[in-house]
């Protein structure tokens, strides 16, 4: 995978000019910059486009300047040159028909929106087909009024929008293992979308039904073949949780839970239930399997933790990443992405030798609450191994941990919940791959 | 349907949410209550939820009897024993305090049996769920739970003594929710 082709007589003159202008704005080890750079002198935009050698000397009219092309069409597709940009299914199961995951390609993406089409999914008995006018929502349980809304009564309620992030407790689950997997940030991250989700709160529609006074928990049950179910505690339901029909704007993907589901802000995906058709009230958790068996971590000390909702505060760079090959040397900008749970991002750190010293990253405006936020920050690789690694802080100041702190504190036996420090180790050929420090 | 809400609608709206808690915020929001009443038996069909609040079934059934449903619509891919087979999804075995990476199974893992009836009635079989009566899934739980050694073959599994049966790891799990 290439970064960038470069031609080697323009970027060294770019590498001259760079190594004058920048030796008092290192600012940590191993070629970090800062992040003022590119303002401050004004060359950051020339020293990357004076370098790309794509378009060679032939400047004639190209073919698509002279003849005119389709009209218009009823659902735009992407360009036929970005179809390498997929999600991951991998290979069906056939004993677990629909089930499986498929994960974001981050590496591909920029920006902080994840189009409909490349939102990671989850799977526990595939995608229903579910036809709107046949769809029930019900609420009972502890209530004064169950009740039921069918797909075109929702529709009229008023809806607000949030746009946040949503990821699966299983993410990058494999850097628990004693060996680095050597995958891409997609492989190995790629279960984290975010999304402008539109929907009713779901307090409006407790209020309707009467949640009665003894009532603490909700269950959420959806409309799939494995009915999945997840209990959620009522403060958080009538908190910030929605009852989603939209995702950036159109109706829910099948795949993200069409026609209706939840939307549980900073919680494990799992939480989200898809294909929404049940909320029961009820005094305590319903113990389904996916909050028992299944997203429930053991400790070194045998015990499990049960209802570890909010996601943790992590970030990881997406670019330089898993598998990429760098092909000169030269300025780079290190990017990724960084959320939390619990609130907002406040500062991403940035380490190009195994966290010996650290600068902190410029974060693109806007970054809210339990939304991702991207950060970047210039990198001049001459050739040498580095050790990239990223650090999140959030705005309630937690800050991510390192693996080692992480599995000081779950043990060996954990899966889910993974939010530490990653590695993408450059090797001198310009090889990235996963590793720890 | 072609109510326009006045001003003087919202304004007051506006008045009752500044000086009036939670649910009057929210009809600023302008909730349109289009809910439709539902009775408990109207959804017996739809609410799956098993649980010590939510009553189980009718039915019952024994090991002994759910042997054959497990043989023909279990074993295929959680093992003849339960031991796994080719779904990997081990049923049977383990131990959290002795193994240095426990299995977790329905016998050593799972904290409570009602979950057991919930999940196989609403998920089971992969291939064909919802496919099992209510007596069909208390044979066949009776019989995950005897293969496991904690009931004998002939104990009846009903709506009240899966709910007194006591699972090994009962006590093995911490709530985080109340840390949220």
């Amino acid at each position: 995978m290439s970064i960038r082709e470069t031609n080697r007589a323009e970027l060294s003159a770019v590498e001259s000019e760079l190594e004058s202008a920048t030796t008092d704005l290192m600012v940590a080890g191993n070629g970090l910059i800062s992040r003022r750079l590119l303002l401050g002198l004004g060359l950051g935009g020339a020293g990357l486009s004076a370098a790309s050698g794509a378009l060679g000397a032939d400047f004639s009219m190209p073919a698509w300047s002279k003849q005119p092309g389709p009209g218009p069409s009823g659902y735009g597709q992407p360009s036929r040159f970005v179809a390498d940009i997929q999600r991951d299914p991998g290979r069906a199961n056939p004993l677990y028909p629909g089930g499986g995951a498929s994960r974001t390609p981050l590496h591909q993406l920029r920006g902080t929106i994840t189009p409909n089409g490349l939102h990671f999914e989850r799977h526990h008995a595939g995608v229903p087909e579910i036809d709107p006018a046949a769809h029930a929502l019900f609420i009972n349980g502890l209530v004064e009024r169950p009740l039921v809304f069918d797909y075109e009564s929702l529709l009229r309620y008023p809806m607000i929008s949030r746009t946040q992030f949503l990821e699966c407790s299983g993410n990058s689950g494999a850097l628990f293992r004693d060996t680095a997997v050597d995958g891409t940030a997609q492989s190995i991250n790629g279960l984290v979308s975010c999304a402008e989700w539109t929907g009713i709160p779901l307090s409006v529609l407790l209020d309707e039904a009467g949640v009665s006074p003894e009532a603490r928990w909700v269950s959420a049950v959806g409309a799939d073949a494995a009915s999945m179910g997840r209990s959620i505690p009522l403060k958080k339901a009538v908190d910030d949780v929605l009852v989603a029909l939209f995702q950036n704007g159109e109706p829910l993907r099948p795949e993200q839970g069409y026609p209706v589901r939840l939307f549980v802000p900073g919680w494990e995906g799992n939480v989200s239930v898809k294909w929404l058709t049940q909320i029961k009230l009820s005094k305590e958790p319903s113990q389904f399997r996916d909050e028992t068996s299944k997203y429930t971590d053991t400790l070194a000390d045998r015990s499990s933790l049960q209802f570890t909702f909010p996601m943790g505060v992590k970030s990881i760079i997406t670019s330089p990443s898993g598998k990429m090959q760098l092909q000169t040397h030269g300025l780079y900008q290190i990017e990724g992405l960084a959320w939390s749970g619990a609130g907002s991002i406040s500062k991403v750190e940035i380490s190009a030798d195994g966290g010996a010293t650290w600068a902190e990253a410029a974060i693109d405006a806007q970054a809210g609450d339990k939304s991702l936020a991207r950060f970047r920050l210039p990198w001049r690789w001459q050739g040498n191994s580095a050790q990239l690694i990223s650090r999140a802080t959030d705005n309630y100041g937690n800050i991510q941990p390192t693996r080692n702190q992480l599995l000081a504190e779950k043990g060996a036996l954990a899966f889910y919940h993974f939010n530490a420090q990653q590695c993408w180790e450059v090797s001198s050929n310009g090889e990235v791959k996963n590793t720890y420090v | 349907m072609s109510n326009v809400i006045s001003k003087s609608a919202l304004a007051w709206a506006l008045y009752f949410a500044l000086s009036a808690p939670l649910a009057v915020a929210q009809d600023i929001l302008g909730s349109p209550q289009l809910g439709n009443p539902v009775t408990q038996m109207d959804l017996s069909e739809l609410d799956l939820i098993a649980s010590k609040e939510s009553v189980l079934p009718a039915g019952s059934g024994t090991a002994f009897q759910g042997r054959e449903i497990y043989a023909a619509k279990c074993a295929s891919c959680h093992g003849a024993e339960g031991l796994g087979g080719a779904a990997r999804q081990p049923l049977v075995g383990g131990n959290m305090k002795t193994e240095e990476a426990p299995t977790r199974t329905v016998g050593s893992y799972w904290p409570h049996a009602s979950t057991l009836f919930d999940y196989v009635r609403r998920a089971m079989p992969a291939n064909a769920p919802k496919s099992l009566s209510n007596t069909e899934v208390y044979q066949v739980i009776a019989y995950v739970l005897y293969m496991n050694g904690l009931i004998d073959q002939y104990k009846v599994i009903n709506a009240e003594t899966l709910l007194t049966l006591k699972m090994p790891n009962a006590g093995g799990f911490i709530d985080m929710s109340a840390s949220d």
